[in-house]
């Protein structure tokens, strides 16, 4: 007996992703106003080079986002940054706290020698090497060009391996059917989210939830920016102090930093 | 010459039939705003492939001035129940299922997407679209509105549109 695989599927979904938007690029005539313009171009002039929007540079391979908490200035009785973050994507629980989605929490650390306790969020560390889209078998679990990890919710089937694999515990699975999602944060039964670094606002240029809530709560204990670039507060900030990656054994690289850890 | 006007016979003639469509033709709600550059046969053939197009440059590379965005089709393909209420994806005089439940399409994506602008208070039934299984003569009841509102058999329907 033979076992027989269409040429699609042997391809890993990586590169199954890859082939289609490839294939997509080519059609972009699909895209509308991109449309109208492509009647007055010269023929072989491709319609992503001309009608990209300016905010497809957007996820930015010159890039990478990335947060540094300093635990110093977390306060142990402040959950703003949580409470900012369920409000803005539209996560809450359901009176399960084993299996509620949980995109980012307070998390306690006592020093077992010294006793010291210190107060830090833990959300996904948007690792460089992420465990969590290494165990994905269809590539929904993926890494945007600048370093956010995602789960594309449309080919996650809510196999849960990401979760397993995560060792920051930072991926949940909606169990409820969900209402009165936010338009910019879609959630539903049955697939794995998390922190999205709040994509929508770094898309727009702006900085995630939590990090303002923090700010707001007069702690600024969060740092947003860019750590491809030397200019950027984060990068300089990191040159400048210690600062640890949660589990730094794994070599993950994560993309979230921690300073005055311990 | 004559080609041009045969142009605009058959033209004339494709117009003509597009009014004399079958009486269960569905009938989709009006929209506000601009109406699509491409025009409405090439939106009722493409917005599946547009917005999938779509989704994946928003999700994968950040490009949120797209299109054919989901969210956005709701600025401008909004109705409204007889009480002025936006009606949601439950509701079968919604946008999306004014052909969908005609051609018997289904959509799952609101089960994570909204179907209405932010703000509407879609209600805690909206999510379970999905799971509810259709009304005993929801399709003689469906069938009936499209045959001008008349209560009327589906045979009725069918003598109608001879
Ligand atoms: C399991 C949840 C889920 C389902 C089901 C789902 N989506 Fe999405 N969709 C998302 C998420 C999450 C995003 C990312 C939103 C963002 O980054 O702003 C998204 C983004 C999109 C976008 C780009 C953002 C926008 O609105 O312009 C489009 C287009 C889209 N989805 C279309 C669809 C269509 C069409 C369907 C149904 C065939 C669908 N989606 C079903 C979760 C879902
Ligand atoms: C800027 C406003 C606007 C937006 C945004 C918009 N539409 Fe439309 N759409 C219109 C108008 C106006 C018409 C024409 C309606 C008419 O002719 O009565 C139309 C027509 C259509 C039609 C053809 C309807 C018919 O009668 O055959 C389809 C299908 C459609 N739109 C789908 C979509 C989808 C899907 C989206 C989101 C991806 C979307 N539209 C977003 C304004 C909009
Ligand atoms: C003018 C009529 C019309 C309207 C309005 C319309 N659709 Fe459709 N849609 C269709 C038809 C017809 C099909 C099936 C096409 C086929 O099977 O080839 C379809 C198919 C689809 C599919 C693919 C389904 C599948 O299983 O492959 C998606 C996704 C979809 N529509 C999304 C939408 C969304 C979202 C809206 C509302 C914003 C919408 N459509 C509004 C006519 C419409």
């Amino acid at each position: 007996m033979k076992l027989r695989i269409s040429s699609d599927a042997r391809q890993p979904p990586a590169q199954k992703a890859q082939n289609t938007r490839a294939e997509l690029t080519r059609r972009d005539l699909l895209r509308s106003g991109a449309a109208v313009a492509s009647l007055t171009l010269a023929p072989g002039v491709t319609l992503m080079a001309f009608g990209g929007s300016q905010a497809q540079a957007a996820a930015d391979a010159d890039k990478r986002w990335g947060l540094l908490i300093d635990v110093n200035k977390c306060s142990a009785d402040c959950d703003d940054c949580v409470s900012a973050c369920s409000t803005e994507n539209g996560w809450k629980g359901h009176g399960h706290p084993e299996t509620d989605a949980q995109w980012i929490r307070k998390v306690t650390l006592k020093n077992k020698a010294t006793g010291r306790e210190s107060s830090m969020p833990v959300m996904c560390q948007h690792c460089e090497a992420p465990p969590c889209v290494d165990v994905c078998p269809t590539g929904a679990s993926f890494k945007r060009p600048d370093g956010i990890v995602l789960v594309d919710k449309h080919i996650c089937i809510g196999c849960r391996y990401c979760m397993m694999a995560c060792p920051f515990k930072a991926r949940s699975f909606v169990h409820e059917p969900v209402v009165d999602q936010k338009s910019h944060a879609p959630r539903g039964q049955g697939t794995v989210e998390a922190c999205t670094l709040c994509i929508h606002r770094v898309d727009a240029g702006g900085v995630p939830a939590c990090v303002e809530a923090c700010a707001d709560a007069g702690h600024q204990a969060i740092l947003f920016g860019d750590l491809r670039d030397p200019e950027s507060a984060i990068s300089r900030a990191l040159l400048e102090y210690p600062t640890l990656a949660l589990r730094p054994d794994l070599d993950l690289n994560p993309g979230v930093r921690y300073a005055n850890l311990g | 010459m004559i080609r041009l006007a045969l142009i605009l016979v058959l033209g004339l003639t494709g117009m003509v039939s597009a009014e004399e469509r079958s009486s269960l033709w569905p009938s989709v709600p009006a929209a506000t705003g601009e109406p699509h550059a491409e025009g409405n046969e090439f939106w009722r053939k493409n917005h599946m492939d547009m917005m999938r197009h779509d989704r994946d440059l928003t999700m994968r590379m950040g490009d949120r001035q797209v299109g054919a965005s989901l969210k956005a089709c709701f600025d401008c393909h909004t109705v409204r129940d007889d009480e002025g209420h936006v009606v949601t994806y439950r509701d079968e005089r919604h946008f999306c299922r004014s052909c969908h439940d005609f051609a018997a399409v289904r959509v799952d994506c609101f089960t994570c997407h909204r179907s209405t602008p932010d703000g509407v208070d879609e209600g805690e039934a909206h999510a379970m679209t999905q799971a509810a299984p259709a009304e005993p003569g929801a399709i003689a009841a469906f069938l009936n509105r499209l045959a001008g509102q008349t209560p009327m058999t589906f045979a009725g329907a069918m003598e109608a549109n001879r």
